[in-house]
């Protein structure tokens, strides 16, 4: 398998603050990876570094193509869909509009409406409120809403930052199915940052965990759930 | 009650130049959250540069189209240059940034076309309108073209795509970027298209307060007030805020004894005032709500 993203000697900086020492991870095309590690190791940076929302230096590449110089829009635009923490709703907006906007960049009409349809059948209780506006949807709501929005890019790599954050344990659960389902179905690629190790264990392949802005430990999911540090530190058991 | 319909017909009449400014100035706020001073200057000039075009001879309507056009070129190369810089800045050096244009602009038009006052033409004549020796056939026109206006608005901010990147640009950028829009340039694309709208705003008002560089200083104080009373976020508030400042000024000049000609721009800033206290959002606008 080939890697579709690329991350080599990456430095990330908050002024002069260095959040990120060195990152260096890959991920294999079709894959679903997760990032463990806890407050404050990087996790959401990593994801920012991505988009280029945050200054950084070293090696992105994306499908063998160098991100660095690339703005976030145009970044974007080559199918990276990052759900941003705190789902980053056009809460003024209505459901459909925010659909509508998750596919702005694309100009084939007929599949933007088709696959609205289709996140509705994902996501069914977007359809009974697809013309509310979105800030009034609750949080698990506006989380779907938030991975649908994604989705109508028609991403070949989605990034999710901590998708479980404030919803009830149900909620996380269907949601995370339906992840399952988009990366079978979709051949999306995921890269999801997680506080919730079990779950996001349970539906990654890969695994790295993130230590104060570096890789400390990498492997195959299941290696990483029963490592004993990480189920002492992460996992709680 | 005939002097009360009479007046309030009036009223709409000079409402119309009201909405028609407070249009433009609703397009920028929304575009950049910040209320554009020099709105009226660039619409002054945008107005001198059409009467330059008639004096070279092109016909009314030819003026109004290349205006239009060389306003919205305009509107951009002003963000691009003086703004664009200036967007991450503090709120009163963006105000400085305004203040500066205003200066700027009146100042070079004084100096182009000197500020002696100018007739400038109507393309609707100025007869009585259906008889009425309260609205001529140019003030109904301008309300024509303020309402025609905001038709089309509603229709590219409802139903093109770009309108709703605009609006989804001005509501939450960070995540617009992340849907791969390009915020900046929609930034810029509501500058000029504030500019082309202040532009048929100073071309409407033109013939009714004659051309000069100060023509737009009391009507941009009103298009505040009526833009604030509809809020700030609506057009559509903006245009009926346009209207109902028009028929309350004509009705206070009319009913209330002492007030002439020298008070009535001291109402429109204690409308703006009263709203602010009363009614922050305004009539029409959107009061920001929150879950917590």
């Amino acid at each position: 398998m080939t890697a579709l993203l690329n991350i080599k000697a990456l430095n990330a900086y908050y002024g002069q603050v260095q959040a990120l020492h060195g990152l260096e991870f890959a991920l294999n095309e079709g894959s679903v990876t997760t990032l463990l590690g806890a407050n404050g190791a990087g996790k959401t940076t990593t994801l920012r570094a991505i988009c280029n929302m945050v200054r950084s230096t070293g090696a992105i590449e994306f499908d063998g193509a160098p991100l660095s110089g690339r703005s976030t829009e145009n970044i974007v635009r080559l199918g990276i869909a990052h759900v941003p923490q705190g789902r980053g709703t056009f809460t003024t907006m209505t459901v459909e509009e925010n659909l509508q906007l998750g596919a702005i960049t694309r100009s084939d009409r007929n599949g933007v409406v088709s696959d609205i349809e289709r996140m509705y059948d994902h996501f069914p209780v977007l359809k009974q409120r697809y013309a509310q506006q979105a800030g009034t949807l609750s949080g698990g709501e506006q989380q779907m809403l938030a991975v649908a929005r994604a989705l109508m890019l028609r991403p070949r790599l989605m990034l999710l930052d901590e998708p479980s954050f404030g919803l009830a344990p149900l909620i996380v659960r269907d949601l995370f199915k339906i992840l399952g389902k988009i990366n079978r179905e979709d051949k999306v690629t995921i890269l999801v940052v997680e506080q919730n190790a079990q779950l996001a264990l349970e539906l990654a392949d890969h695994a790295y965990v993130i230590e104060t802005g570096r890789i400390v430990m990498s492997g195959s999911a299941a290696e990483i759930a029963n490592n004993e540090d990480v189920r002492k530190s992460y996992l709680g058991y | 009650m005939e002097l009360f319909t009479n007046q309030v017909l009036a009223g709409i009449a000079t409402g119309a130049i009201y909405a028609c400014m407070a249009l433009a100035i609703v397009m920028i706020y929304q575009a950049i959250d910040h209320l554009n001073f020099a709105q009226g200057e660039m619409a002054m000039f945008s107005t001198f540069i059409s009467w330059q075009l008639m004096q070279w001879g092109f016909p009314y309507w030819g003026a109004f189209v290349l205006t239009l056009a060389l306003s919205f070129a305009g509107g951009i190369l002003i963000e691009r240059l003086l703004f664009k810089p200036l967007a991450k800045a503090p709120i009163l050096t963006n105000v400085a940034g305004f203040i500066a244009l205003y200066a700027i602009i009146n100042s070079v038009a004084g100096l182009i076309w000197d500020f002696t006052i100018k007739q400038y033409p109507t393309p609707f004549g100025s007869s009585p309108f259906l008889g009425s020796q309260l609205i001529s056939t140019h003030q109904a026109g301008m309300i024509g073209v303020t309402i025609l206006l905001l038709i089309l608005l509603y229709l590219f901010f409802q139903f093109t795509r770009v309108g709703l990147a605009m609006r989804a640009a001005a509501s939450v950028p960070e995540s617009a970027r992340l849907v791969g829009i390009n915020t900046s340039w929609m930034i810029a694309l509501g500058w000029g298209m504030a500019a082309a709208i202040g532009s048929i705003a100073g071309m409407m008002i033109a013939p009714v307060v004659f051309l000069e560089p100060n023509m737009m200083l009391g009507v941009l104080i009103y298009g505040f007030a009526a833009a604030v009373l509809g809020g700030l976020t609506s057009p559509f508030g903006a245009v009926i805020g346009g209207f109902l400042v028009g028929i309350f000024e004509n009705l206070v000049g009319t009913y209330i004894p002492g007030v002439g000609n020298e008070l009535k721009l001291p109402i429109a800033l204690a409308l703006i005032i009263t709203v602010l206290v009363v009614k922050p959002a305004g009539l029409f606008g959107r009061p920001i709500v929150k879950r917590v």
